[in-house]
């Protein structure tokens, strides 16, 4: 649930103030300004040089030694569609600090600009030095599962071997982004088992696994998830966005006025969870 | 069967994890039984996610009895257990749960709740209202979905009104032709420009439902006579009139409010 109050709050920054504020002298304005270019999706020329060269940031350093600007301008620049930011997001992911590469990965997905594929395949083999694990347990050495998803999205068929590695990974939620890439870049006759494994995750004990293999599901729009998707213990609003993935694949295989059967029921079955 | 009751309502008050209450409160609500309201009621208010769903689930199955302790939750300051009530009054249909739907499917600051609420906008047990009363209250039903509908920034409440305005296209099928033709055009009209896919499609379903008469039936088409007072009509209608006043504030002089003076008039003739 979005606040209503404090985005009214954040209006009130404007486009040339926060473009101001990243160049400025308060760190904290300038994290503040890069998140807020993204959320309000500000895609002027100016806001877009000001984030990109935000990506080279020294100044902002956590005591673990991140670098808290070049994250948020890394989420900003994947929200903004603009391509002309790819070469600086894939330089990002040669980045010590983890989550400027976990950043970097997801934007660099949401752009959907393919010559990035190469670069994402050699950090998810770990073959780029200087890269920092993430500081906490279990200090995966590299942002795995946003990796395998940007691969997975951009079509990386070449990464097929290398993400096959990950479906046994020891964490669950590596495991599902394996699943779902698996689905994504697999032939129509094999690709529905990877599909189905991740329907199986939706028993899962844990509330924020099942959550997750909910968007994934939505992510591929995978049509014999959706009763599964209705009935597993999750919320509403999220079976709900998982379910709109599901009904959007739909609607890309059939010329509208017509709706497929499967358009159909997912419609039913989201109507019954409104 | 009391001592059935007992031991579910014993289960619910033992739960020691959120898991368990869960559980109980889902088995509870499963019961079907009135004993079971109060309890159930409580459980809108736990904080836990899941058995606020059971809850919600169980007063929808009980019905109309459940209404006035809902409506008493309403007064509460409890915001999360309000919300819950909203949803549960949406899934009854009952009449006197249907001024505060109409405010929290156009204004309530909680996206689930606008969602709820615009469902159950179209659902009303309508058979239950008076005639003189029945027009004034589908006309705002009518008003407020097709607000949302164009209005609301979250695709899932445009969605979930797109479906209130199919049944209620359905439920004025008979009394106001027109009006379901007003629906019709409207929902064209809406289709066009609206950017989720999700909700053009389901304007789409809404349409085909449309073409095929009474396509879509009442999900809860009992026959059941109306249990609400001439108390509950008078509040029901007050309660319209007042939003009609507040209306009255903020739009222009001219307006062409076909329902003012209906509203007036029923307004002057309380005993109709």
């Amino acid at each position: 649930m979005e606040n209503k109050a404090n985005i009214q709050d954040d209006s009130q920054l404007t486009v040339e103030q926060a473009i101001a504020n990243l160049q400025g002298e308060d760190l904290g304005l300038r994290v503040y300004a890069a998140w807020w270019l993204g959320r309000f999706r500000v895609d002027a020329p100016e806001a877009i040089d000001v984030l990109i060269a935000a990506l080279e940031d020294e100044d902002d350093r956590t005591n673990a030694g991140g670098y808290p600007l070049r994250r948020n301008a890394a989420r900003a620049l994947g929200k903004l569609g603009e391509k002309r930011a790819v070469p600086a997001l894939v330089r990002a992911l040669e980045c010590s600090d983890f989550y400027v590469r976990e950043a970097a990965a997801q934007s660099l997905e949401m752009l959907g600009d393919s010559s990035c594929i190469g670069r994402l395949i050699e950090l998810l083999n770990n073959q780029i030095p200087g890269t920092l694990p993430a500081p906490e347990p279990p200090q995966l050495a590299q942002p795995f599962d946003a990796i395998i998803e940007a691969l997975g999205t951009l079509g990386a068929i070449d990464a097929i071997p290398v993400i096959e590695q990950f479906l046994d990974h020891f964490i669950p939620r590596i495991q599902f982004a394996a699943a779902r890439a698996m689905y994504q870049l697999s032939s129509e006759e094999v690709c529905d088992q990877y599909g189905d494994r991740l329907i199986q995750a939706l028993g899962n004990d844990d509330l924020q696994l099942r959550r997750a293999v909910l968007s994934d599901l939505g992510a591929i729009g995978y049509l014999p998830a959706a009763e599964a998707i209705a009935e597993t213990l999750a919320e509403n609003s999220l079976k709900l966005i998982s379910l709109k993935g599901l009904l959007e694949k739909q609607l890309q295989q059939a010329t509208p006025p017509d709706l497929s059967p499967g358009a159909i029921k997912v419609m039913q079955l989201m109507d019954a969870l409104l | 069967m009391a001592d059935y009751l007992n031991t579910l309502i014993r289960a619910v008050e033992d739960a020691d994890s959120s898991l368990l209450l869960q559980e109980a409160v889902k088995n509870l609500a499963a019961s079907g039984l009135e004993g079971a309201i109060p309890t159930l009621i409580a459980s809108l208010s736990y904080n836990n996610p899941g058995a606020a769903v059971a809850a919600v689930d169980g007063l929808i199955k009980i019905g109309e009895p459940a209404v006035p302790a809902l409506l008493e939750l309403l007064d509460l300051h409890n915001y999360t257990a309000r919300s819950w009530a909203i949803r549960a009054l949406a899934g009854i249909g009952d009449p006197r749960g249907l001024v505060t739907l109409l405010g929290a499917a156009t204004a309530d600051f909680a996206l689930s709740v606008r969602r709820a609420a615009a469902r159950g906008l179209g659902m009303m047990k309508w058979h239950w209202f008076p005639d003189d009363l029945l027009e004034i209250a589908q006309a705002e039903a009518m008003e407020a979905l097709l607000f949302v509908a164009q209005e609301d920034d979250e695709w899932v409440v445009r969605y979930s009104a797109v479906v209130g305005l199919q049944f209620l296209a359905d439920a004025v099928a008979v009394t106001y032709p027109e009006w379901r033709s007003q629906i019709e055009s409207q929902l064209e009209q809406i289709a066009v420009k609206d950017d989720s896919w999700a909700v053009r499609a389901r304007i789409l379903m809404a349409q085909q439902n449309l073409k095929v008469p009474t396509a879509t039936v009442q999900p809860q088409t009992d026959d059941r006579p109306s249990p609400l007072s001439s108390m509950d009509w008078q509040k029901i209608m007050e309660g319209l009139y007042g939003r009609k006043g507040q209306e009255r504030q903020t739009f222009a002089e001219g307006d062409p409010r076909r329902y003012r003076e209906l509203a007036v008039a029923i307004a002057q003739h309380p005993d109709d």
